[in-house]
């Protein structure tokens, strides 16, 4: 900017004060709605910082950022340092008015107690101090994130990633590190990450950010880049033997969603078919499991490897004879008809005219746990590695179909159907094919769960489940097969893992959906060829 | 010596709008036919008449002594009729290579064991249709340009290689829907030297639909006019180039008459 040189400050001090406002406004919506009150009692790191400052923070943080944008130093840092000190005061005068005014009737989540831990519980004149110093200090933090060089903004972003990654996962982690004791005393207490805890942290992702093998990593041969790859997965797969059930269970149901997620991904990533109803195939899937090996209600009383072909095979049925009326249908309509198809399954499983063979909403129970060679799969971690072994399965052979001849004219049809028809592909057998396939691979993910659960109801066969596959294809990336691991990964394993904050990680959850669809709207692992024409 | 296509009286009716009105024609294998006519006249139409895409409402179409009116457009283009569009209808986000496979696999089909288990029967498959799309598209001269997108290929070479995944079917009849339409002269002077090489070196009727007169007359061996769906002439490019008729239904019956009594004058 070339403004005159008495003009300056002035400038600054709007600029500051703009950003001030917006901050504060941030903040008093944080307290508004609740979440700086519910975050406020857990610590980020013990007896220094909890949840809800550090929102606060971050808030300050990216204000820093936005006033650097377009300055240099000299004209960044006066504006960061006003902006931050400025609406910590604010922020301050805020509560005391609201302590005056007693708006609770209004909106509840005023209470007392949030307001003095806005303050941390001191006299206003000290709280306002705080406040002040703190802002300007997250707030110089951002600018020196933008103004920085490269390789120093990278060690920085690393430590405070990793400060907040191990104070919000401290559960995760504990049980990941159980196994070596002495870390609990030192680095996390019973009530969160330990001071100390955090520098080694922050130490440990300013590391990881520095990347110091990065450039040998690059140089490597791609054979040996690949068994480095290898041995990553190798460890990722040894995760859950060597912590606990928790993790164990996660993973197993990020196993269970890629394989459906597969399933789908042929559906609608390959040929192009919306399919809202694809729990329906799963539903089959596991009562054929539970029907076929249960030990009371169970018909037939076979094993459970014995069962699952039976799976697959009706799923695939399933899949078949409703596809042929659906299938004539196109594009939105094909979505509500096989919404429809979803219910009819489960209101079929609800009916009294099967309510003797399938239990009505009592659901099979005592579903015996599948056997390998005398060995009982029993505990989640066994379970895991018989749904990822499938999963593994299922992966190659939908790999295997997107790169042959049929998977190229699922593709064709999913492009222009009118133009596929000209020349010479039956529409018809090709979508059918599809869907069946897709149903097949459904009916396999049912057949585990029916196995693990060790009893199926209809409730847990409800639309959320396909909408919850078609979310994890589209987190994922559409048509992308290690786009279905990721959007698994993302969209079942990390709900699971925010679990200790509380009936907020929903809202975290839906906020990072629609960071995704905002920011990334390809998906997190987009389809290779997308990749490539973006390079 | 059998025809290669055959159409009688093919009509086609929307609501009350009489699209094509009983059109014949006849064309004899490795032959070149243009259909010109004015915007709306019911050329598109015909072509989607002749693949089913929009069934005839009445009349017979027979190709190669069989009758095809009536097929499933997918059984059309497997008795060998193949076409491309008025406005590009590529598989966009397919490459250019992936978009001749499609139309080749539809003539060697794989079995789903020989996919999911790569057996060497399906490996060779795969190898002897990738190398003939690949031979294809260097034919068409679109080599090395085989792994872009079909959507960022340029005007050109999107209108070539619609036409290579038409040729990719092996048709016996090629139907292409104005392959020159917004090219400049040397372009589309390129574009009628291919047509023509297409017929040679494939064997392949083809029928076509087109605007710039200079194709059309360059390399038609028939011409059919077609106005408000009726066929008003049909006869070699000369013969089209005198008829009245044709002249009164692309300037007006005025300026027709004008034109012609200059001629008189001039001769």
């Amino acid at each position: 900017m070339t403004l005159p040189a008495r003009l300056e400050p002035l400038a600054l001090a709007r600029d500051a004060t703009r950003l001030a406002l917006a901050v504060t406004g941030a903040c008093a919506g944080l307290v508004l709605v609740g979440l700086f009150g519910q975050f406020s009692n857990r610590w980020l790191v013990v007896g220094l910082l909890d949840i809800g400052h550090a929102l606060m923070l971050a808030i300050a943080l990216r204000a820093g950022m936005v006033a650097a944008r377009g300055q240099s130093w000299a004209g960044a840092v006066p504006r960061a340092l006003l902006c931050g000190a400025l609406a910590g005061v604010l922020v301050v005068l805020l509560v005391m008015a609201a302590r005056v005014a007693n708006l609770r009737w209004m909106l509840v989540s005023l209470t007392p107690v949030t307001l003095n831990r806005v303050g941390y519980m001191l006299p206003e004149q000290q709280a306002m101090l705080l406040l002040a110093a703190g802002g300007a200090a997250a707030a110089l933090l951002g600018t020196a994130l933008v103004l920085l060089p490269p390789k120093a903004r990278r060690l920085l972003m690393g430590a405070l990633l990793g400060v907040v990654l191990a104070g919000l996962l401290r559960e995760l982690i504990r049980s990941l590190l159980s196994g070596l004791g002495e870390i609990d005393g030192w680095a996390f207490s019973y009530d969160g990450l330990l001071p100390a805890g955090a520098m080694a942290a922050a130490g440990i992702g300013a590391l990881a950010a520095a990347r110091p093998g990065a450039r040998h990593f690059a140089a490597l041969p791609s054979r040996a880049r690949l068994a480095l790859q290898l041995l990553c997965l190798a460890l990722l797969l040894l995760l859950p033997a060597v912590t606990n059930d928790f993790v164990a269970q996660v993973m197993m149901l990020v196993c269970l969603y890629t394989l459906m997620g597969l399933g789908l991904n042929v559906e609608l990533g390959l040929a192009g078919l919306v399919d809202l109803g694809f729990v329906a195939f799963f539903a089959v899937g596991a009562y054929t499991v539970a029907l076929l090996t249960a030990e009371t209600a169970g018909v037939a009383h076979l094993g459970f490897f014995a069962a699952l072909p039976f799976s697959v095979l009706f799923a695939a049925l399933a899949g078949f004879l409703f596809g042929l009326p659906v299938l004539r249908v196109r594009g939105d309509y094909l979505a509500i008809a096989t919404l429809g198809l979803g219910e009819v399954i489960r209101v079929l499983v609800l009916s009294d005219m099967l309510k003797p063979l399938l239990g009505g909403a009592q659901g099979i129970v005592d579903i015996p746990k599948p056997a390998l060679f005398g060995v009982i799969l029993g505990s989640p971690t066994r379970l895991f590695y018989l749904t990822a072994a499938f999963a593994a399965l299922a992966g190659y052979c939908a790999w295997r179909l997107q790169h042959s001849g049929i998977g190229r004219r699922w593709l064709a049809v999913r492009e222009d159907e009118d133009v596929a028809q000209a020349l010479g592909i039956n529409l018809v057998q090709v979508k059918l094919m599809a869907y069946t396939i897709g149903a097949a691979f459904a009916g396999l993910a049912g057949g585990l769960f029916a196995a693990m659960a060790g009893s199926v109801f209809p409730q847990s066969f409800q639309l959320l489940v396909s909408v919850n596959v078609l979310a994890v294809l589209v987190v994922g990336g559409i048509g992308s097969l290690p786009g279905v691991v990721v959007g698994a990964a993302a969209l079942i394993g990390a709900p699971e893992v925010l679990r200790d904050l509380g009936e907020h990680r929903y809202l975290i959850y839906g906020l990072v959906i629609i960071a995704i669809v905002r920011f990334k709207p390809e998906g997190l692992s987009p389809a290779a060829i997308r990749q490539r024409e973006v390079a | 010596m059998t025809e290669l296509l055959r159409a009688a009286g093919v009509s086609k009716r929307f609501g009350g709008l009489l699209a094509v009105d009983r059109v014949s024609l006849a064309m004899a294998p490795g032959a070149i036919h243009a259909v010109i006519g004015p915007n709306g006249a019911g050329k598109t139409t015909l072509f989607n008449c002749l693949t089913s895409f929009t069934p005839p409402s009445a009349g017979e179409i027979w190709l190669q002594g069989a009758r095809i009116d009536g097929l499933r457009p997918d059984l059309v283009a497997a008795r060998g009729i193949a076409r491309t569009y008025q406005n590009i209808r590529l598989f966009p986000d397919l490459t250019a290579l992936e978009n001749i496979m499609v139309g080749l696999g539809v003539r060697r089909p794989e079995t789903l064991l020989g996919a999911l288990l790569a057996t060497p029967a399906h490996r060779a498959t795969v190898a002897a249709v990738e190398a003939r799309a690949r031979a294809l598209l260097l034919d068409l001269g679109l080599g090395g340009r085989g792994d872009r997108l079909a959507r960022h290929l340029s005007y050109g070479d999107q209108r070539r290689l619609e036409i290579a995944r038409a040729l990719s079917v092996q048709p016996v009849l090629l139907l292409l829907d104005e392959p020159a339409a917004g090219m400049n002269p040397v372009e589309s002077h390129a574009m009628m030297e291919l047509i023509a090489r297409i017929r040679d070196e494939h064997g392949v009727g083809i029928l076509l639909i087109e605007h710039q007169m200079r194709v059309v007359m360059g390399i038609s061996e028939q011409i059919h006019v077609l106005d408000h769906g009726v066929c008003i002439a049909a006869g070699t490019p000369a013969q089209i180039r005198a008829d009245p008729a044709v002249i009164a239904a692309y300037l007006g019956a005025r300026a027709a008459k004008h034109g012609m009594d200059a001629l008189e004058k001039r001769a």
